[in-house]
């Protein structure tokens, strides 16, 4: 098992020490996009964290996960780390994709990461796709693709389960049911009881479990990692959850009322786990302070870290295009090198010259 | 070069056919890396609905010759995640037209990925797909629409106007670690030419050709045109008019250089591609050469495509709006 297997108290001392660490990332990462330090757009993971975490802990190390627009809670529980995760939300060059993807698009595919995504619907297929890698390659490996109830609404979602389950490849989809799709209900999305039943359309296991419960989590997940390591293919699983935030921040929220989250937050994944952690003898109230001012300090760390880092310089928004640069862009990038964007070509095109001029703040 | 001195260079050739020539590249490249494999709809037990990878499944098996559901975004995504994580796909999309079908896995995932993740992410995928009226297939399987791909940041795209081009231009794309798109005119599967044997030609993308010297006028064609240009270049200089063509073979990467260099001898310029006229292919071209050779020309310079219409079905009406070797010789005379 991989860093943090929960059925042993090492590894629910970690799963907890996550679930507190996206916690904080994310209250902190709303607090600083409220700002106006982050930019963009910041999608929060919070009361979620038994889903990622739970999930997470029942991978190796070398398994595949592919994200959501809301992904800090999936990178965390993956093993990225917040101080190069915050880096990202800065847009600094030192972020995990040097400040050209933030919060939306945040990854670390050497971690087994395959990246936040943008697009609803989006990461199954990729999940398929990496599924495909690892049974192509005979590889001990899974892939796991994250999606919310809004999602199963996709089309590319159901090509990406069929084909899996066609192929028999080692994928597990994990719906992330907070109940919302964006600022509509799950039940003005989807014709289903539980979104886990579309699993019979293509006669693969579908559950639906206790999302605030990490065990339940993790239980599920490492039965459908078995069973895809078996050879007996994919697994849809069906996690119900709710988020605290809205569905970005600066979102009012119209949609529900304070009464429905306040009864989720008596089920709390967190606070559930630390109390299970209390009556098992392997936590105190002290112990349990001491951890979360120590991940309060690591975050805050981070967000210094972010700050004072070094911003990406223009002429990187060239680099990463292809493996090698082509002539298209490598005049670009010759110019922006150049202080003030000097002209370094007969050739040079008015578009060049207006850039250089002040384009490069459009 | 020339694409006759480029092939002076290969000891030896083989005449085959467009079709073959694909079908060998990808033979050869199966053969060489055991991490590329084929996957489309109908590739395997049915060697493509063109014929393209007829045989394949036999040599190599069900494994590296996948055929897929009818579910393009569903395969498309499935080759993106599976080129991020250490294979390497070649899809095959049966027309172009299906690519509207997976165009969010092309254009957000399979062309971005790279970029949005700091250059974390490998992406070395083929499309291989087929473009072009000519066999009454009507509007939805006959269209030229690489002027998107090309458009589209993060993506390469090829399209071969000769047996030699369509092998070295295959093999270049599969061993390619960006995604590269080969775009096959269907008209010229059957079309024949010498063809490079060494299992090692390849053609780098971003590598126009000159098919025919000339000093008269540069003829910039793809795929289909290439040939009819190059029927037309020889009949027009019985007239004394002697033609340049050039297969742009790249179209991102496109070779403005040598492009150029040529419109700056001949001081005229053709631009003869099958894509719908309006804001596309052409016009790229038509503007790299008035940036960088404005004062060389001669004349105005001409556009031969397909009118602003949908592939209609019925042959004359098909005839009437695909571009062939008569409009580049009336865009020829117009100007020379």
């Amino acid at each position: 098992m991989g860093g943090f297997d929960i059925e042993t108290e090492e590894g629910r001392q970690e799963a907890l020490r996550r679930m507190l660490t996206i916690r904080a990332f994310d209250s902190e990462a709303g607090d600083r996009f409220a700002d106006g330090e982050i930019p963009g757009f910041v999608h929060l993971y919070i009361g979620e964290e038994a889903v990622g975490v739970g999930t997470c802990a029942s991978l190796e190390d070398d398994d595949y996960i592919a994200s959501t627009h809301r992904g800090h809670g999936h990178c965390i529980a993956k093993g990225l780390d917040p101080k190069y995760m915050m880096a990202e939300l800065y847009g600094r060059a030192e972020g995990y994709c040097n400040g050209k993807g933030g919060s939306m698009h945040i990854a670390d595919v050497d971690a087994g990461m395959l990246g936040a995504n943008g697009i609803v619907g989006a990461g199954p297929p990729m999940a398929t796709g990496a599924a495909l890698s690892i049974d192509y390659q005979d590889r001990d490996q899974v892939a796991v693709g994250f999606l919310g109830d809004g999602a199963v609404a996709q089309g590319q979602v159901h090509e990406a389960m069929n084909l899996a389950a066609t192929w028999d490849l080692p994928a597990i989809f994990v719906i992330e049911n907070n109940h919302y799709g964006e600022g509509t209900p799950v039940e003005k999305q989807h014709n289903v009881d539980n979104l886990s039943d579309t699993a019979q359309a293509y006669d693969i296991p579908g559950l639906t479990v206790d999302g605030m419960d990490i065990t339940a989590v993790a239980e599920a997940v490492g039965e459908a990692r078995a069973r895809a390591r078996a050879g007996d293919g994919p697994t849809l699983i069906e996690a119900e959850t709710y988020r605290y935030r809205g569905h970005y921040e600066g979102d009012e929220e119209p949609y529900r009322d304070e009464d429905e989250l306040e009864r989720w937050k008596a089920r709390d994944p967190i606070d559930s786990f630390k109390e299970r952690l209390i009556d098992r003898g392997e936590l105190t109230v002290g112990e349990f302070d001491e951890l979360e001012s120590e991940i309060e300090a690591e975050i805050d760390a981070a967000v210094d870290y972010a700050r004072d880092a070094e911003p990406p310089a223009p002429h990187e928004a060239y680099d990463d295009m292809f493996a090698e640069t082509p002539p298209e862009i490598e005049r670009f990038a010759t110019a922006a090198r150049t202080d003030g964007g000097e002209r370094i070509e007969d050739s040079r095109s008015t578009s060049d010259r207006s850039r250089s001029e002040g384009g490069e703040r459009r | 070069m020339t694409a006759q001195a480029e092939r002076e260079l290969e000891t030896e050739t083989e005449t085959m056919t467009v079709r073959e020539a694909v079908r060998q590249a990808l033979r050869e490249e199966l053969e060489r890396d055991e991490d590329v494999y084929v996957m489309g709809e109908d590739v395997g037990l049915f060697g493509g609905v063109l014929e393209v990878t007829s045989g394949l499944y036999d040599e190599f098996g069900g494994e590296r010759v996948r055929d897929t559901p009818i579910s393009e975004a569903g395969f498309m995504g499935a080759a993106t995640g599976a080129a991020a994580t250490g294979t390497r796909p070649v899809v095959e999309l049966m027309f172009s037209d299906f690519a509207g079908v997976s165009m969010e896995q092309i254009m957000n995932q399979m062309a971005k990925m790279r970029y949005m993740f700091g250059g974390k992410a490998e992406m070395p995928v083929t499309v291989r797909t087929t473009e072009g009226g000519g066999m009454g297939a009507a509007s939805q399987h006959s269209g030229t629409i690489h002027t998107w791909i090309a458009h589209f940041p993060g993506l390469m795209a090829v399209a071969p106007g000769t047996a030699a081009s369509a092998k070295g231009l295959t093999k270049a794309a599969i061993r390619s670690d960006d995604p590269v798109f080969v775009f096959e005119n269907k008209m010229i599967y059957e079309q024949e030419g010498a063809v490079p044997t060494d299992e090692d030609f390849t053609i780098p993308l971003g590598e126009a050709a000159i098919e025919r010297e000339g000093d008269d006028v540069t003829v910039v064609a793809t795929q289909r045109l290439v040939g009819e240009s190059l029927q037309t270049a020889e009949s027009l200089a019985e007239a004394g008019v002697e033609a340049e063509v050039i297969d742009a073979r790249s179209l991102y990467p496109l070779d403005t250089e040598t492009i150029v260099e040529s419109v700056r001898k001949t001081g005229r310029l053709i631009v003869a591609d099958e894509s719908p006229l309006s804001y596309g292919t052409h016009a790229e071209i038509v503007a790299r050469v008035q940036e960088e050779a404005f004062f060389s020309l001669d004349a105005p310079i001409q556009r031969v495509g397909t009118p602003d219409t949908h592939m209609p079905f019925s042959t004359p009406l098909e005839q009437e709006v695909l571009p062939d070797g008569d409009d580049v010789r009336e865009a020829i005379e117009r100007v020379t």
